[in-house]
């Protein structure tokens, strides 16, 4: 019956691959993509790793779709035809995937107890993790007890992942809201008080620009209670990352 | 957005059962399957739903970026700090037996401590990624 469930779960696996490859459509590819990640959740319950699974399940199904879909906002849903044949990037993937499934046939069968991998440590946190760490979960107790530096050391990877797509992706903060003339607005950062006094002029010609002493009363905050800098000068590399 | 009835009453009610399954997930990773970084995806899964359904706007007022990034830190200084904790009981660095007279005790509240840390981390980063994804906009469309 197991045997079953993972040829199906396998050829769905397959065909969800196939169908993410097809389509041009970039928006039906995302979603695909969720369904793949979610199928793969299913063979990891089947295989027991349910660990794994339910991983795989919110980070692939879930996180990493979303984070797509907000990318196809900025780029577009539809993929354009490739403009070169698709015969050597095949020959690549085919000679590639071959090496790789020849490189399988070397390995141990999966889950024999001979596995050089349950022969080292293995053993150890599973028989001894009972009394040495006292929770029923060996997934928990090899992850944060017996494997702790590498749990922290995958910690501090993830802020660093945190770290180089802020550098790559926010330049600057995010759009700020300011306070300016009896209102809040949603501005660029770097956006001066002379630029936003130009767009809402922009906005309705005839609005009545403050004067020069209501301007001088004027509370100009952040929502954050920082005061809105109107120094006049707009930081260089926010007016070329605007252009 | 206003039209969309159905998706913003569904969210709010579905919004705190993903909060509390969240910390469901994590409170439980000692006993089934879960832990620390299932639970911080879920808890950042949340605050992105609510992003998705109610606009971004709201999302920054509820937790500002700044927030998701202190965040993203402070689980990795939490998890270091019990690291610390146990070297300053007179244990090896990350070795929670001195947490508590007893080990088994200390055990518990070391895994405890770590994976809150990573909880901290993991939700903090999501909630930044989605952010910086999100949060821009095409200059001319």
């Amino acid at each position: 019956m197991t045997a079953l469930v993972t040829d199906v779960l396998f050829v769905m696996l397959a065909v969800t691959g196939i169908a993410v490859i097809r389509t041009r459509n970039l928006f039906t590819a995302v979603m695909l993509a969720g369904i793949y990640s979610l199928v793969s959740a299913g063979l990891f319950v089947v295989m027991d790793a349910v660990d794994v699974a339910f991983t795989e399940a919110a980070v692939g199904a879930g996180i990493s779709t979303v984070l797509v879909l907000g990318t196809l906002a900025l780029v577009g849903y539809q993929e354009s035809a490739p403009k070169r044949s698709p015969i050597l990037p095949l020959f690549v993937v085919i000679l590639t995937g071959g090496i790789l499934v020849y490189g399988t046939s070397q390995l141990p069968p999966f889950g024999s107890p001979d596995n050089p991998a349950h022969q080292h440590v293995a053993p150890h946190y599973l028989e001894e993790s009972e009394h040495e760490i006292h929770i029923p979960n060996v997934v928990t107790s090899v992850l944060a007890s017996y494997r702790g530096y590498d749990t922290m050391g995958e910690t501090a990877v993830i802020f660093t992942a945190m770290v180089g797509v802020l550098l790559l992706l926010s330049r600057g903060p995010l759009p700020r809201r300011v306070f300016h003339d009896g209102g809040w607005r949603t501005v660029r950062p770097g956006t001066t008080r002379e630029e936003l006094e130009a767009l809402i002029a922009e906005e309705d010609p005839d609005r009545r620009p403050p004067t020069a002493t209501e301007t001088g009363t004027l509370s100009s905050h952040y929502d954050d209670g920082s005061v809105y800098d109107d120094a006049g000068e707009a930081d260089p590399d926010e007016e070329g990352a605007h252009g | 957005m206003d039209d969309r009835v159905i998706l913003r009453v569904g969210a709010k009610i579905l919004i705190p059962f993903i909060l509390i399954f969240a910390l469901y997930v994590q409170f439980h990773g000692d006993y089934g399957p879960g832990g620390g970084f299932q639970a911080g995806v879920i808890f950042a899964a949340a605050f992105v739903l609510y992003a998705l359904i109610y606009g971004l706007g709201n999302a920054i007022k509820a937790l500002p970026p700044q927030a998701a990034y202190v965040c993203g830190a402070l689980g990795v200084v939490i998890y270091i700090g019990v690291g610390f904790l146990s070297m300053a009981l007179g244990g090896n660095f990350l070795d929670y037996n001195v947490l508590a007279h007893d080990p088994a005790h200390g055990q518990h509240y070391g895994i405890i401590g770590v994976e809150m840390g990573v909880l901290v981390t993991v939700f903090g980063v999501m909630v930044a990624l989605f952010y910086a994804f999100a949060g821009r906009r095409r200059l001319d469309p």
